[in-house]
């Protein structure tokens, strides 16, 4: 490693010494390009952190992009429906990598106040991965700013020698759900989503454990 | 050197018409809100909207839950106006139960109803010229006033946006005197503003091209459709249910229906800088004249709320229309049936009829001029 | 202003002869009494109320269904107003038998174009069929969708609800199988 004090003794004379990682971070992190995917009223709270109170401008997140194919970053802001969700996720598959999805809201975490519905899918992470959850109904603009700096951290720890998008193995597509008969097929992706554990069941694992 | 010709014999070049959905993620739909045009070349020769992309079953849960607990939920039908939302159920449930609401509260309800007037109509104008192409400008300028008045409405309710303030029978919390001088400010400036905005656009000559003569709504289908809001009043037709059912206080408060001569996208943008300019006179009456008063009329209980057995329909001059709620009650603590009337819903009813002849664009701002919702169409 | 609906029907059963009328009460605060029209004669009596110039209902306002279990029947409700004269509202409702083959009722889009997405709603979500509609489909729900969810034996599917202690409803339906349920509750069924 390089000594700190030769670090800043170079910088004074306009030499920077990094890593090539750490370039290949602080380029991306500095210029995510979010999709412009707002769904219902968490959309208006996007747009109020993209205008000129709380400007997202100044994170490198101003430009919205229409199509999928140029943005990095998707701010699922509202609540998905089961009729929305294929095309959510087909917008998802567009994306090219590296991609991120942050999840704003209550309704696109779980489902929110409509939890109870026929038509709300109950949380967009159970077709896609989801990288930030934003909770609030709606949360304010501050809160997806917030969003966007947990995100900037999280590019920032990745290393460009273990990452998703150069692994050939890895999966970029996600299968696209059917409309059924009754409900969407498959009511969730196995390999993103898994139901929750209830309680009961750690407890009964570990009183059953002899002793 | 072209050896084959380009038209084929008889000299006539044929075309086919393409069919695009344009939706339901589109920088432009207000929403998720898919339109199946059929084109030909760049003229729309058929629309037809698909919507239920945020069908979030709103009727079906307030049909499980107690009348009070679907008033957070109608906060989120039309998502600009929390204030207006809460005030049409509230309205429904009292003329069903027969509660009178103590003049103070009727006047807090008028002041934040025109305070959303006034940002949705600001909003919707910023995003009708994004959609012509002026890429933020006019929105960002809208955004900023909005700001104002949602500081005010976080500072009354403890939300930006979902406010949750009324409550059958007056608000959920009184005004004291900072709120109101803090209402008094917005209402001084926001005429600096509106003249500033309107000097941007009103006689622009982009907005002047590309609106004119777009879109024309005849006032005939206007009513037929069931068309409500600054959609039907820039057709012409003079429906204000502030003036016609004058609910709540609205019949001491002296103000004018800005009616439109024509009918088209420039009308309705108009007609709605018109309207805000209304809604300051409304604005400036009841700030000056609310009386004192208890908030909240005091016979209405909170838990065990029940209305005797029967149905109604109260409706509220909403921003973007007629907003009614119809309500069947069967003597319990539940509604039997608890429907909105959505004033998007039913405006995008002449979607096609006004965009056939024109260009894709057109029809773009055409829909950004009824000034749609999702929340509230799909409900 | 609206004459009182005893004088309504009057004038309607002048107009219609044979239509078979009934008034319907509501509230005694909220006074909009309805006037129950039966599906043979709803058309005619829509367009006297539409043309006639004393009433002039010209606006169609709101157009519902309503799903009566215990009485077996859906009713269909139309809230009407007058743009031309101010007054309103007066209330029509039509009733259709809940059985899905008999389910049906005339249209009333020809009369007022407004009609025209609601009624298709009520078809979405209710299953009540009108005839005479120019384009009746489903509208809020996808196309291959197959029950009418806003009926009051509508079973919404079993799909997982995370609770963190699951009860009554949730509980039972969790229990029933199918689909993606908690662990603890499939535990439980294998029993």
């Amino acid at each position: 490693m390089i000594d700190d004090g030769l670090k800043s003794e170079l910088q004074k004379h306009g030499v920077f010494v990094v890593s090539t990682e750490w370039l290949y971070n602080w380029g991306r992190k500095s210029s995510i390009w979010p999709l412009q995917f707002g769904l219902a009223c968490c959309a208006i709270e996007m747009i109020a952190a993209a205008a000129a109170r709380y400007d997202l401008a100044r994170f490198g997140a101003e430009v919205f992009r229409a199509t999928p194919r140029q943005a990095d970053l998707m701010i699922v802001a509202g609540t998905v429906t089961k009729k929305m969700a294929p095309q959510v996720v087909r917008l998802f598959n567009q994306m090219p990598e590296p991609k991120y999805v942050i999840a704003m809201g209550a309704c696109a975490i779980s489902g929110g106040p409509f939890k109870d519905g026929y038509n709300v899918l109950k949380g967009v992470d159970r077709y896609i991965p989801v990288d930030v959850h934003i909770p609030g109904c709606p949360p304010r603009p501050e809160a997806l700013l917030h969003a966007i700096i947990t995100l900037q951290e999280k590019i920032t720890g990745q290393h460009i020698d273990r990452t998703r998008w150069y692994d050939a193995k890895a999966t970029t597509e996600f299968p696209i759900p059917v409309f059924g008969e009754h409900d969407l097929v498959p009511a969730a992706n196995p390999e993103v989503w898994q139901p929750p554990k209830d309680y009961r069941d750690v407890t009964n694992a570990e009183v059953k454990k002899p002793a | 050197m072209i050896t084959a010709p380009i038209a084929n014999m008889t000299g006539k070049i044929e075309t086919q018409t393409l069919e695009v959905s344009i939706g339901p993620q589109h920088p432009s739909t207000h929403g998720v809100f898919r339109m199946d045009v059929v084109l030909d070349g760049e003229i729309v020769r058929a629309l037809k909207p698909v919507i239920g992309y945020l069908h979030r079953n709103h009727e079906q849960l307030a049909e499980k839950m107690a009348w009070l607990h679907s008033m957070p939920y109608t906060d989120r039908l039309d998502y600009f106006n929390s204030m207006t939302n809460n005030w049409a159920y509230a309205l429904a449930v009292e003329k069903l139960a027969g509660i009178k609401v103590p003049e103070r509260a009727e006047y807090i309800r008028v002041i934040m109803a025109e305070l959303s007037r006034l940002q949705n109509h600001a909003s919707a104008i910023g995003f009708l010229l994004q959609d012509c192409g002026a890429w933020g400008t006019p929105l960002l300028y809208a955004f900023r006033e909005r700001e104002k008045i949602l500081d005010f409405f976080e500072t009354v309710s403890g939300s930006r946006m979902m406010c949750n303030y009324l409550r059958f029978g007056g608000v959920r919390v009184d005004l004291d005197e900072p709120m109101l001088a803090m209402a008094r400010e917005i209402v001084a400036k926001f005429p600096k503003f509106l003249d500033e905005f309107e000097k941007l656009m009103t006689t622009n000559e982009v907005v002047l091209a590309r609106c004119q003569r777009v879109g024309i709504l005849p006032k005939e289908l206007a009513i037929a459709g069931s068309i409500s809001g600054p959609v039907a009043r820039a057709s012409g037709v003079e429906y204000d249910l502030r003036k016609v059912d004058q609910y709540g206080v609205y019949g001491r408060f002296e103000f004018g229906v800005p009616v439109g001569p024509v009918g088209d996208v420039y009308d309705r943008y108009y007609i709605r800088v018109l309207e805000m300019r209304e809604a300051l006179k409304i604005l400036q009456q009841a700030l000056r004249d609310i009386p004192a008063g208890p908030a909240q009329a005091p016979e209405v209980k909170l838990r065990g709320f029940k209305i005797p057995a029967g149905d109604g329909y109260g409706r509220v001059e909403g921003p973007k229309g007629e907003l009614g709620f119809y309500l069947v009650s069967d003597g319990g603590p539940k509604p039997y049936r608890y429907h909105v009337r959505p004033p998007s819903f039913i405006n995008i009813t002449v979607l096609e009829d006004m965009c056939l002849g024109h260009k894709v664009a057109d029809a773009i701002i055409i829909l950004g001029s009824i000034d749609i919702v999702l929340g509230e169409v799909d409900r | 202003m609206i004459p009182a609906i005893e004088q309504l029907c009057e004038a309607v059963r002048a107009a219609v002869p044979d239509a078979v009328l009934e008034i319907i009460p509501s509230t005694p605060a909220a006074a909009q009494p309805a006037l129950l029209v039966d599906g043979a004669h709803v058309v005619a009596v829509a367009k006297y109320l539409r043309d006639d110039p004393s009433c002039r209902l010209d606006f169609c306002s709101c157009v519902t269904g309503v799903d009566y279990l215990a009485k077996g029947s859906i009713e269909v409700v139309y809230h009407l107003y007058s743009v031309a004269l101010k007054h309103g509202p007066v209330v029509l409702k039509v009733r259709a038998p809940r059985d899905l083959d008999q389910c049906r009722v005339p249209s009333l889009t020809p009369v007022w174009r407004g009609c025209e997405f609601q009624e298709r709603e009520a078809f979405d979500l209710y299953g009540v069929k009108f005839d005479g509609h120019p384009d009746l489909r489903r509208i809020l729900m996808w196309d291959g969708f197959q029950d009418f969810p806003m009926r009051k034996d509508y079973v919404p599917p079993a799909d997982y609800e995370w609770e963190p202690t699951p009860h009554d409803e949730v509980l039972k339906r969790a229990k029933a199988g199918g689909g993606i349920m908690p662990p603890s509750a499939a535990v439980e069924v294998k029993k």
